[in-house]
């Protein structure tokens, strides 16, 4: 008995985790439950369920049958012991943080993150009287030294946006351990095929799935997956896990829930008080994204490798932040936490700075210029000037995000339509800025 | 009950099969700490169980001679005048080994086959006991949510099950 379960491959999870046949027609793909609300069998029923007392659906706000689905398919992929979807990544990231935090309350956060994050911190969640304290993280260490006694969390992206840039997860994880707290990180830039950051100690992932998991650029959403192993009762750091709560009658969620608390937590108090719930049809699209996800992405890496290598040969290119490349300072790490490959969102430097970078989103054809990253297409971005035009020069600058910077996300196209494409952008590009 | 055991050096694992052939056999459960209390875990496991068809028998000595969800409820397992399939430990892990020093004193006279500790509640010692005596023991899990997560309503709150299957699932 005392054996561990089989263990099924990524690929199998991406196909048949949450999704059987559907047990009354036999529906083999996941139908769209396409309903706001759900039958109860009778007065007492319903009671229960709003209870929290017995398993069901309710109303499409906290649960849907093909939201459902796709919970338990993130959840498996990361090795979590459960998941709940919102409407985008950053509304996970605020289901996370809300189950977390008390008004006065801290957390730590790595400077290199997606710009929307970083903003999404400082001034919106400051407003609520959490406050964060970016950390340099390129010393694992510098997260030691700015804890304080209120932190109740630290959260970094292990493939940093706007890209290059590795983090090392193993030593952050024993820093939270050992102050007591969850290490949450955004796993969207490498995707559970390229890194499971459970199994580097990290308690809590999150997403926005509108990325690689959909990967198509159809459909918004996000994820917040717990591991199921950290303790929340262990030194009264999180008394919303562990004290009874008043929005439930008494009911206690670590007590009641046990190792899926959190995401019961998460969804049953944040996701039903604040409304930002994932449409069945999003979810529909991202299960059958995340379908094909490990082979888009084995092309994904494919493709940015040859493009990288191309733009650091190229004479108008000052430098490219890849972690793939053997030039990068975050090779080595990327070997260890991203084997298969660094992803397919980076940067790099044009020599002619920030109007260059202006001029090359403009020049190119097949490269889409637009904010997203992870999409079937190619798509090309001048951060400075639009993901993280919101932040001062010197936040930019620690974001990698500096005026000169332009940032690629490398789709599924033939890889030399790409290179062609790039090198007549940029040649064009030198000849107008200079 | 204390929090689920998290520091254990040696997990517990269950095969999917064994627990789903305890649940399909097991027809009376004597829940040992049921509460009459309906905002306690117990109270609600107790009331889910008996929604799936389960007779479950209420032990609890402060309550003993009165009712829980319509069930008469006794003092210990021995006063109970029913035959008992499985006996359900809703008390903390220390409390544990008393209830199966319990259990050994009546298991033949009463034909209880399983033992089964809530989540959070483990005791490997008094399992090796009840293991010697032929009674199959689960420890650290709860009964109600791994019958969701076998049958499926446990998917429903994005739970993962671990359950990988093509085969249509039956109504």
């Amino acid at each position: 008995m005392s054996k561990p379960p089989k263990e099924y491959g990524i690929e199998t999870l991406a196909i048949h985790a949450g999704a059987r046949p559907e047990p009354v027609t036999g529906a083999r793909n996941t139908p769209i439950y396409q309903t706001t609300a759900y039958a109860f069998e009778d007065a007492e029923h319903a009671a229960d369920l709003f209870n929290l007392q017995t398993f069901g659906f309710i109303y499409s706000r906290l649960t849907n049958p093909t939201v459902s689905v796709l919970e338990e398919r993130v959840a498996s992929l990361e090795g979590g012991r459960a998941a709940v979807c919102a409407a985008s990544g950053h509304a996970a990231q605020f289901l996370a943080f809300f189950t977390l935090l008390d008004p006065g309350d801290e957390f730590l956060a790595s400077t290199n993150l997606y710009g929307g994050s970083i903003t999404q911190f400082s001034h919106s969640f400051n407003r609520l009287g959490w406050n964060c304290h970016f950390v340099d993280p390129k010393d694992p260490e510098n997260f030691r030294r700015a804890l304080t006694p209120k932190c109740k969390a630290i959260f970094i992206e292990v493939l940093a946006n706007p890209g290059g840039v590795v983090l090392d997860l193993e030593p952050i994880a024993a820093i939270a351990k050992d102050a007591g707290i969850p290490l949450i990180v955004d796993n969207t830039l490498a995707t559970p095929y390229l890194c499971r950051p459970f199994e580097w100690g990290a308690d809590i992932i999150v997403h926005s799935t509108t990325k690689f998991l959909s990967g198509h650029g159809t459909s918004m959403g996000g994820a917040l997956i717990e591991s199921g192993t950290f303790d929340w009762a262990k030194d009264g750091k999180f008394p919303t896990m562990t004290e009874p709560d008043p929005a439930y009658h008494g009911l206690t969620f670590y007590e009641t829930f046990g190792d899926f608390g959190f995401t019961m937590k998460a969804r049953t108090v944040a996701l039903r008080d604040f409304g930002p719930a994932m449409s069945p049809a999003n979810a529909f699209y991202t299960i059958t994204g995340i379908e094909s996800l490990p082979v888009r992405m084995d092309r994904h890496i494919s493709n940015a490798k040859t493009v990288a290598a191309f733009l650091e040969a190229h004479d108008t290119v000052d430098w490219v932040s890849y972690a793939g490349l053997e030039s990068s300072p975050y090779h080595g790490l990327a070997k260890k936490y991203l084997p298969k490959g660094a992803g397919s969102v980076f940067t790099f430097g044009l020599r002619g700075g920030y109007e260059a970078g202006v001029r090359l989103v403009e020049s190119v054809n097949l490269f889409s210029h637009l904010a997203n990253v992870g999409d079937t297409r190619s798509l090309i971005l001048h951060p400075a000037s639009t993901t993280h035009r919101q932040l001062t020069d010197e936040q930019r600058l620690a974001a990698g995000a500096g005026p000169n910077v332009v940032r690629l996300s490398i789709g599924l196209e033939t890889a030399d339509d790409l290179l062609a494409d790039l090198d007549q952008g940029l040649t064009l590009t030198a000849k107008e800025t200079t | 009950m204390a929090g689920p055991v998290n520091a254990d050096p040696s997990p517990l694992f269950y095969d999917d099969d064994h627990l789903r052939r305890i649940l399909k056999q097991v027809r009376t459960i004597a829940m040992v700490g049921a509460s009459p209390n309906w905002v306690r875990p117990s109270n609600f496991a107790m009331k889910y169980l008996m929604g799936k068809g389960y007779r479950v028998i209420p032990v609890n000595p402060g309550h003993a001679g009165k009712e829980i969800l319509e069930e008469m409820t006794y003092a210990g397992l021995s006063d109970i005048p029913d035959a008992i399939d499985m006996v359900d430990v809703f008390r903390s892990s220390g409390q544990a080994g008393g209830v199966a020093d319990e259990v050994l004193k009546v298991y033949e006279e009463k034909g209880i086959d399983v033992v089964w500790m809530q989540l959070g509640v483990r005791d490997d010692e008094a399992a090796r006991r009840l293991e010697g005596a032929g009674i199959t023991v689960v420890m650290n899990r709860c009964p109600k949510i791994e019958y969701g997560r076998l049958f499926g309503e446990l998917s429903w709150c994005g739970v993962n099950t671990g359950i990988i299957s093509a085969k249509r699932r039956s109504l």
